[in-house]
């Protein structure tokens, strides 16, 4: 049983080698972490692939976070994956245009993805395909606008409340 | 008339009702709505947000990395020093910056003083749950003095803005090693107080064990961590697992719940995870004074200010509540492109529908005080 800590260089190389399509590169960094970008209709399949691959096995799925990149006129999902029995990590990034923001829900591969990708469409606009409970989770279901987005403004009032003050 | 029981006797309607979000035992403004049986729990929707504050977009309008850290302060105030912490070593390493000694000891003492902290509150209110008043107030007794310790480095008692990105605000005082030692030396016998009184005690035992067994598999897939992970059998604790700051230099071990009077990963093993948790802190706490330097200038690795790199970096640590995450995105510019928490009460508290479900009502109140969550840090 080949079960080893991989890189994350390793890891993209291994998925390239296995996963006939999706898997788009490997961002070295720099500084901080590099990551592996994704095609945002794949993204389940390889989710799928990471999990349940004996030299990979990642059995947790760490944080889920939304990004607007106003430069780009898109929306990314960043994945953060560990593997708590072969002790690695992995970031995947997925990047989708902003006027067509779908990207294949996990929720089925990790239940924890669900409250993480309702929090990425409440904040950020981003839709997931798959998931059995699209609704917003911290700002109230009436709310207008994604509030982290670069342009967002705030609505003036709520209810006949001023929001700002 | 015979005294046979027929079941459509006992069949009733089912009922929705709304526990919150002003209700003693949702520890906040949480509001769950239950669909009961009778009493039996069928199904639990958490609505949360009542709290929201928006943290991320705070963090992207400040012109400085530092000036975030007394908003981390606020994402969960009951171990602001734990949030403060971990946002610090994230700005750190993206910075590649190397942080004196002293100045990690400090941190890592005021750290595990700080879970302590929070964790008496979280055994506390627990116990308060569930009709226990007197613990509470034993608890409280001995998290003052923590927070008067505190209060002496920083000038605050809860929010204290007090670790920065290379160093601290300003030098512990001299009199912070003698009364920390004072206080780890006196608190000890207090946690067996706390066992009689509580963790023991028989009627506590029968509200709590077998309740909301979390298998461990489960919990992995929810990506529970903290005592709700540990609680289930599972040994992770990211002290040692994945070790930051100076944690590998210590010598201490991870309570796990074994199912010592019900099953592995009901109430009372989270429960008891805690109180064991508070037993390894002090153990941290007395090696980290002894190894710690007298000597230092805890500003010198403080930058004047942060030029930062392009480059991101999802950085982990340990608080009392579990995996605090900080995932930062820097684009070279002196505010944070992104920063997303990765808040352990909010992954937490997400698992409740998965162990309520068949649960007395009664119990559900329970359940919610063994996850011990802050609804700062779900809402943020």
């Amino acid at each position: 049983m080949p079960t080893a800590m991989k890189q994350p260089e390793e890891i993209a190389a291994y998925l390239n080698d296995h996963i006939d399509e999706g898997v788009l590169g490997f961002v070295p960094a720099e500084v901080g972490q590099p990551w592996i970008s994704v095609a945002p209709d794949t993204v389940k399949k390889i989710a799928k692939f990471l999990r349940d691959d004996q030299e990979l096995r990642f059995n947790t799925l760490m944080c889920l976070s939304g990004v607007h990149y106003p430069a780009e006129q898109e929306l990314g999902v960043t994945y953060h994956l560990h593997s708590t029995t072969l002790g690695h990590t992995v970031a995947l990034k997925a990047r989708v245009p902003i006027d067509n923001p779908r990207v294949q829900s996990v929720e089925s591969i990790w239940k924890t993805a669900d409250w993480h990708e309702r929090e990425a469409w409440d904040m950020l606009g981003i839709v997931f395909d798959g998931h059995p409970n699209m609704a917003r989770i911290l700002c109230p279901d009436d709310w207008i606008g994604h509030p982290l987005r670069k342009d967002y403004v705030q609505q003036e009032t709520y209810m006949g409340v001023t929001t700002r003050f | 008339m015979t005294n046979q029981i027929t079941a459509n006797i006992h069949e009733t309607k089912e009922m929705t009702i709304n526990m919150g979000p002003q209700h003693p035992s949702t520890h906040g403004v949480l509001r769950l709505e239950v669909v009961l049986n009778g009493e039996v729990v069928t199904r639990v929707h958490p609505h949360i947000g009542y709290l929201h504050r928006c943290f991320e977009k705070y963090a992207e309008a400040m012109d400085d990395y530092s000036k975030v850290i007394p908003y981390t302060d606020r994402i969960d105030y009951v171990s602001a020093m734990n949030q403060e912490h971990g946002y610090v070593i994230a700005v750190e390493k993206l910075l590649q910056l190397e942080v004196p000694e002293r100045v990690e000891y400090v941190r890592v003492i005021l750290a595990e003083l700080q879970r302590i902290a929070s964790h008496l509150l979280g055994i506390g209110t627990f116990g308060l749950d569930l009709g226990a008043f007197t613990p509470f107030l034993y608890c409280f007794i001995e998290r003052e003095k923590i927070l008067t310790i505190f209060e002496k480095i920083s000038g605050a008692r809860l929010l204290y803005n007090y670790i920065c990105v290379g160093g601290l605000m300003r030098d512990v005082p001299d009199s912070f090693k003698p009364e920390t030692a004072d206080f780890v030396k006196t608190f000890r016998p207090k946690i067996k107080e706390l066992n009689d009184l509580l963790s023991y005690n028989q009627i506590f035992i029968d509200r709590t064990a077998n309740i909301g067994v979390l298998p461990a598999e489960v919990a992995l897939n929810y990506a529970a961590s903290g005592p709700m992970l540990r609680g289930s059998g599972v040994s992770w604790d990211l002290r040692k697992n994945d070790p930051y700051s100076i944690y590998d230099r210590f010598e201490f071990d991870i309570p796990v719940g074994t199912g010592e009077v019900g099953t592995v990963g009901d109430c009372w093993d989270r429960y008891m995870v805690r109180v064991r948790e508070m037993e390894q802190s002090l153990v941290i706490i007395e090696q980290a004074l002894e190894q710690m330097p007298d000597e230092g200038n805890v500003m010198e690795a403080v930058p004047k200010r942060i030029r930062m790199k392009e480059g991101e970096i999802y950085v982990r640590t340990e608080t009392p509540r579990g995996e605090l995450g900080y995932y930062i995105i820097s684009d070279k510019s002196s505010s944070p492109f992104r920063v997303k928490v990765r808040a352990p009460s909010f992954v937490n508290l997400s698992i409740l529908p998965a162990i309520s479900r068949g649960a007395l009502l009664s119990d559900l109140v329970a359940i919610v005080g063994s996850i011990d969550i802050v609804l700062g840090e779900v809402d943020r």
